[in-house]
């Protein structure tokens, strides 16, 4: 991943221990990551890299600071938890809907919107595509959980 | 064998084909997945992003229901699900006050929560010898490319298996059911995740290099043990060719299918007729 990011983790790492915080938030980086665990995995060093990207992330979310490239990527993993919050279990349908309308709004972008259309008949035929998804029966606990760790000032 | 179960998420959506394999290799080993009652979702890699307790809550509410429930061990098929809960389990061991915080979060005793497995070690737990002797259609025209991906190695501090740059464990698996694993470079490098949505030009990137490598080696399908892997090398396989001009054919199977059908199970008893691709050319 690193070749295609403007700070690849050994700049953000130096960024973070120089105090650059806000330069370390303004880096596509922190969003194109896939949080494959590779740099924490090879750091000589032992630094948790990924672990301090997730870090980045939280306090970029906090602040709302993503630049406009990187904003469906954040409009996505808004989404995902939105759709926890409210169903405890993934609703994919849900999701892809939130996400692709949000996305929508913001970016006008008329091909993504479309881009996985032709895809819905394709895993219905496949016995893939669940128009209603499951839920967890004992919501209020998840919605509990949200509070009190949101309240928590995490986030 | 009995094992807690938590499926995650994919399994019961659009990776149900994953699930349908596992339950009916698993079930003609004599292994019984009792599935852990009300779970919820683990938070992937959305918490993690978000909000740093929430991806610690999540998991630890059901490795809390796991232990309520009476399992000692729980497998979870999903790499990012297993991985999620083993990071949970030890962050809340580095930190009691965490421990007993999350207790009261998650409504539930998180203490002497389950022990979890991943696919592979769940075959492992089975035994190798055992399962060679199971064996009754030897997948010897099978050259498959195991493809580990990231979480089932990394990090490695935290789901402490096998090798993080070289893993051997499911290509152990595959020859014990006969197949002849190919030595390749990418077993462990990304896929692009759950990137295949919002940054889907991440995912042809990625998955194209796996797909090339495996090609290049004489590999005739890959191996997962993963449902976003899955996805992206399979369901995304034919944008992934024309995006880089041209057409691989590479079947994806889960671990579990290659298990399945060295036993002498179907493609329709594993699920497999419901993937994109299926069959090499």
């Amino acid at each position: 991943m690193a070749e295609r990011m403007d700070a690849p983790p050994t700049k953000l790492m130096r960024l973070a221990q120089l105090g650059h915080v806000d330069e370390a938030l303004r880096a596509e980086s922190i969003w194109l990551c896939v949080g494959c665990q590779t740099c924490s995995t090879r750091c000589p060093k032992s630094v948790d890299c990924a672990a301090v990207m997730d870090a980045l992330r939280q306090l970029a979310f906090e602040r709302g600071e993503a630049s406009p490239a990187q904003r469906r990527t954040v409009i996505f993993q808004k989404a995902f938890l939105d759709n926890i919050r409210r169903n405890g279990r993934l609703n994919e349908i849900e999701l892809i809907a939130l996400f692709k309308g949000e996305a929508f709004l913001r970016d006008r972008n008329i091909p993504a919107l479309f881009q996985d259309a032709t895809l819905a008949p394709q895993l219905q035929k496949r016995r893939k595509f669940h128009l209603i998804g499951e839920k967890a029966r004992d919501r209020g606990v998840v919605a509990r959980i949200f509070e009190r760790v949101l309240k928590g000032g995490g986030q | 064998m009995k094992l807690g179960y938590y499926p995650g998420c994919a399994l019961h959506g659009s990776s149900n084909d994953y699930e349908q394999s596992l339950r009916a290799a698993l079930g003609a080993l004599d292994v019984t997945l009792a599935e852990i009652e009300d779970w919820i979702c683990c938070g992937a890699t959305s918490a993690h992003s978000l909000n740093h307790e929430l991806a610690i809550a999540l998991p630890a509410r059901n490795l809390a229901l796991a232990r309520r429930q009476g399992q000692a061990e729980l497998f979870a098929p999903c790499p990012m699900c297993s991985m999620q809960l083993l990071k949970a389990t030890h962050a809340m061991e580095a930190d009691p006050q965490l421990k007993a915080r999350m207790s009261a979060t998650v409504e539930a005793e998180v203490d002497g929560g389950a022990r979890v497995l991943n696919l592979i070690q769940v075959f492992e737990r089975i035994g190798l010898d055992k399962l060679k002797a199971a064996v009754k259609a030897p997948l010897k025209d099978l050259k498959p490319a195991c493809y580990y991906g990231c979480l089932l190695v990394r990090p490695p501090l935290v789901v402490e298996f096998d090798d993080a740059e070289q893993p051997r464990s499911m290509e152990a698996v595959v020859a014990a059911l006969g197949a002849k694993p190919v030595d390749w470079n990418y077993k462990t490098e990304c896929c692009g995740a759950g990137m295949t949505m919002a940054n889907t030009q991440t995912v042809l990137e990625l998955s194209n290099r796996i797909l090339a490598d495996a090609k290049a080696h004489g590999a005739n399908c890959l191996v997962v043990a993963c449902p976003m892997c899955h996805v992206n090398l399979d369901m995304k396989q034919t944008d992934i060719g024309s995006y880089a001009g041209t057409e691989y054919h590479l079947p994806v199977y889960y671990l579990s299918d290659l298990a399945g059908m060295a036993l002498g199970l179907s493609a329709a008893d594993l699920g497999i007729d419901r993937h994109f691709v299926v069959e090499a050319r």
